[in-house]
């Protein structure tokens, strides 16, 4: 860490540095792009994965945190980016360092209007167009005249504007045209059966052949970040069973354990197993789903209903515990919410010795089918370099060679003890996305195996106070959800409802991913490729 | 073998008794139509049931069974439904052709279905070209599918337009050679021909290799024609919603739906007839006894029972086998089958000149 710093301080004597679990570094907005090179290109730094922007309002300033981590060093970095100005807020982009940075800056311009120099494409991401004023923004009128509910169709533009920097230091407005009047735009979505969601690609084809994809986001957008800001800590816990459902546990685990890390709660060793067991389910009965959804989206539809039957047991074993088959709410600060049901460990057991028959027999019907083969082997390839660039952690990211399981990069709860691989392989296809699913289910298979027979006696719920008040300060914690590396940022001002809290989701990062692995390629191919992210709406639009 | 020819004989000789000949042939047209339009009618409810049954067998499901016992019903009250169901008339597109598309279609399958060899003499006309003509008209249909794609106005149905076209204008080469090998081991067009040819043993059985490479070759080709799975592209409803047919509601849509029940029929149908010979029992030489007994079963029950065997097989290929894509498609037919096909044939010449065949 003190390496980090004294590298940075040496190139950049205006830089100021805050200690804190990850070292913030205070940069002006003029030496920001440098840094940003310096410190993705420099060998010693390698900072190379963009984890997520944070845009920010603290009311005298407007800016932006940057979560960085390097993947060769392991080590974390934060930059904190700041402008004064509230009506033209500025501020230089690093989309052209980071592929991911592009989504993350057009998120904060949605929320925060925060312009970015030299981004190539400055549109909102999550709202209309004509939507007046930015939400999340402190002094944000939220009058519903200023807004009303707009029956109208939304008019879509081929046109978006950048700003850019002349080599004067003078800010031109410029005109980009998404697609050529000549070019046949088929919408695939928002309402489509390979989306998986209202999420739509407006796609421009030659034939069969597609030449680009512009991704329309903000369908089911519900504003749960600004929502977060009005509501108590213990309030905000149940949207995260709402962002990806299909890593609810993971995620609830993920904003409580960022609770208990500011409030300094030590969370007993029950109720760590239990969290962890729930974890591994949901990524089973994810991982599941994926295989029944995208054997479907192939044209196999048999296959659905096969790996629907497994993770009907799995669902059994929520329901009895949770007392719900979806949105469980059962990670609570400090621990979960209620004892393990009676049957847990028998149901459990059940579940782990089925499960390598019923991988074989989805190897029998679909894995081994010739047909399979040639709609999955080297289409949509994507390079380790690449993975890290759009920032497609999870699954995704592992099947391109990118080792970024936060199991094991950053353990957190239990995982340093438990005795399990990280699965990467090497290809980047669309098979090695499926065979690299198949083989974490063997994984959480194994975890599940560990825990299984030693869940520890005791509290499952440590003391917490009735009113949650965090202190002042920051935190940001990640962890593995099914889909990838889901991450929580909360600020707190000391007042018992959060300043701002960030959800960093895996999924638009792979929606992201969409257009650069499509070019070229078929419109069926666009089903394999989108169905192998595995991408969740609700996730993408927050 | 009961002879049914001599049913219509006495039908037309008894209307010729009293009716001027012009009424005679009136008449009889009117009453084929009815009973062929009835057929064809239930033969469709009769497959959508079975095909939902067996894709829940396949799915550990149990399929329709809440109308009538076991579900029966359910297909009677689909098609009820699907009649009283309004035909939305859309803005923007080309209201004769696309008002025409689904006739096209059902016409071009309703053809095709006249000239099968229901039984022994139950044809409605036995042409000396029966076969030539059942693959000529069976060529229209593309044609109401092109034309439903592109008078939508909509891209996702010239899409599936567009891949429907390339896709039946190729397999219709791989049916059509592979009817030609059997034709040429048959020596006739002429259907009642081929299934008098096969009153000993069956094609599968007396033309062997080259005769089990052909019809290899058709039943994929034939799936293909159909556009089922694997081959429903024009279709793939994850990809393109509905395809050629997403704009088209109540009956008209349900002309598409059932053009597609009978094709798999049809395609089973010539399969049976080239094949597995047509309306005829099995016979095996030399089992007198055994092939005697084989006659009294009817012929028509023969010839359906042996073409819902052959659909339950392509049913078979579309709820196991995920989709290809267009391209794989294309080198599917145009770079292995039609090679194979060609030397097929060659293979059929040789093996007839030689009289290698049984």
């Amino acid at each position: 860490m003190a390496n980090v710093q004294e590298n940075i301080a040496r190139l950049f004597p205006e830089a100021t540095f805050e200690e804190g679990e990850w070292l913030l570094v205070n940069i002006p907005d003029a030496k920001w792009h440098s840094l940003a090179k310096t410190l993705k290109e420099d060998p010693e730094l390698g900072f190379d994965y963009l984890v997520a922007v944070v845009g920010m309002d603290w009311t005298d300033t407007l800016g932006c945190m940057y979560y960085l981590t390097s993947t060769k060093h392991n080590t974390h970095v934060s930059v904190k980016v700041t402008t004064s100005d509230r009506e033209h807020p500025m501020l230089h982009s690093i989309s052209d360092l980071w592929a991911v940075a592009n989504l993350y800056e057009r998120e904060v311009y949605d929320y925060y209007g925060i312009i970015f120099i030299n981004h190539p494409d400055m549109r909102r991401l999550f709202l209309r167009n004509d939507w007046v004023g930015y939400p999340l923004r402190k002094d944000y009128n939220d009058d519903a005249n200023v807004n009303p509910v707009r029956l109208d169709h939304e008019a879509v533009d081929d046109v978006t504007v950048s700003y850019v920097e002349g080599a004067d230091g003078k800010i031109e407005k410029k005109e980009i045209t998404i697609f050529a009047p000549e070019d046949f735009v088929v919408n695939i979505g928002p309402q489509h059966p390979a989306t998986h969601g209202v999420l739509r690609f407006r796609t421009a084809v030659d034939g069969e052949t597609i030449k680009k994809i512009d991704l329309y986001l903000g369908y089911i957008h519900r504003g749960i970040e600004k929502l977060c800001e009005g509501l108590g800590y213990p309030q905000t816990l149940h949207f995260t069973d709402r962002l990806d459902y299909l890593s609810a546990q993971q995620n609830r685990h993920c904003l409580c354990m960022c609770i208990e890390k500011a409030l300094g709660i030590e969370v007993p060793r029950r109720a760590q197993v239990i969290r962890v067991m729930m974890d591994e389910l949901m990524r089973i009965s994810s991982h599941l789903l994926f295989m029944g959804t995208f054997c479907m989206d192939l044209g196999a539809t048999t296959m659905l209903f096969y790996t629907l039957r497994e993770r009907e047991t799995i669902l059994n074993i929520f329901e009895k515990t949770c007392g719900a088959r979806m949105t469980f709410n059962y990670n609570c600060i400090g621990g979960v919410m209620d004892d393990l049901d009676a049957d847990f460990v028998k149901d459990v057991k059940h579940l782990i010795e089925i499960m390598p028959k019923a991988l074989k027999e989805y190897d029998t019907v679909f894995t081994g089918n010739v047909i399979a083969h040639n709609r999955m082997v080297g289409v949509g390839h994507l390079s380790k370099e690449d993975a890290i660039s759009y920032g497609a952690t999870g699954p995704v990211g592992r099947a391109s060679g990118w080792a970024c399981d936060v199991r094991k990069t950053n353990p957190y709860s239990i995982y340093s003890e438990l005795d399990f691989d990280e699965v990467v392989l090497k290809e980047g296809d669309c098979m090695a996305r499926f065979v690299e699913r198949i083989e974490e289910i063997k994984q959480s298979i194994r975890i599940l195996e560990q825990l299984v027979d030693n869940i520890p006696d005791g509290e499952i719920c440590a003391k917490v106070p009735k009113v949650i008040k965090l202190p002042e300060g920051h935190w940001f914690q990640q962890v593995e959800a099914s889909r990838g590396a889901f991450g929580v940022y909360i600020e707190s001002h000391g007042a018992n409802t959060p300043w701002r809290v960030k959800f960093n989701s895996p999924c638009m990062n792979l929606a992201g991913v969409v257009d650069h692995l499509t070019r070229g390629s078929k419109i069926a191919d666009l089903i394999t490729i989108g169905g192998t992210l595995d991408y969740v709406v609700p996730d993408i639009d927050r | 073998m009961y002879d049914l020819s001599k049913g219509a004989d006495w039908l037309n000789q008894w209307l010729n008794g009293f009716c001027p000949a012009w009424l005679t042939v009136t008449i009889e047209c009117v009453l084929i139509g009815v009973v062929l339009l009835l057929a064809y009618a239930l033969l469709a409810l009769f497959y959508i049931y079975f095909e939902r049954k067996v894709c829940a067998a396949f799915q550990c499901r149990l399929g329709p069974n809440r109308v009538g016992p076991a579900g029966i019903f359910q297909s009677v009250a689909d098609m009820f439904k699907i009649l009283i169901k309004e035909l939305i008339s859309l803005k923007h597109t080309d209201k004769f052709l696309f008002a025409l598309a689904p006739y096209l279609v059902i016409i071009a399958s309703m053809l095709c279905f006249a000239v099968l060899p229901w039984g022994n003499g139950l044809q409605v006309i036995d042409f000396n070209i029966g076969i030539f003509f059942l693959v000529a008209v069976s060529s229209i249909g593309v044609l109401g599918i092109l034309l439903a794609g592109w008078s939508s106005n909509n891209k996702f149905t010239l899409i599936g337009a567009l891949r429907s076209g390339a896709q039946m204008i190729s397999y219709e080469l791989s049916i059509g050679l592979s009817v030609i090998t059997m034709v040429a081991l048959a020596g006739s067009m002429s259907i009642t021909d081929i299934c008098m040819a096969q009153k000993d043993l069956w094609f599968i059985v007396s033309g062997h290799i080259p005769a089990i490479i052909a019809f290899i070759i058709y039943i994929i080709a034939g799936t293909a024609e159909t556009n089922r799975g694997p081959f429903d592209l024009p279709e793939a409803e994850s990809e393109l919603t509905a395809g050629y047919h997403t704009e088209y509601s109540g009956i008209h849509f349900g002309f598409f739906y059932l053009a597609e029940y009978l094709n798999l029929f049809i395609v089973a149908g010539v399969a049976t007839l080239l094949f597995f010979g047509g309306w005829m029992p099995l016979h095996i030489p030399g089992w007198d006894a055994f092939n005697h007994v084989m006659d009294f079963i009817p012929s028509i029950v023969w010839f359906i029972g042996k073409a819902v065997v052959l659909s339950f097989v392509i049913i078979w290929f579309k709820w196991t086998f995920p989709r290809l894509r267009i391209d794989q498609l294309l080198h599917l037919e145009w770079k292995y089958l039609l090679p194979i096909n060609l030397a097929n044939l060659v293979l059929m010449v040789i093996v007839i000149c030689y009289g290698l065949h049984f």
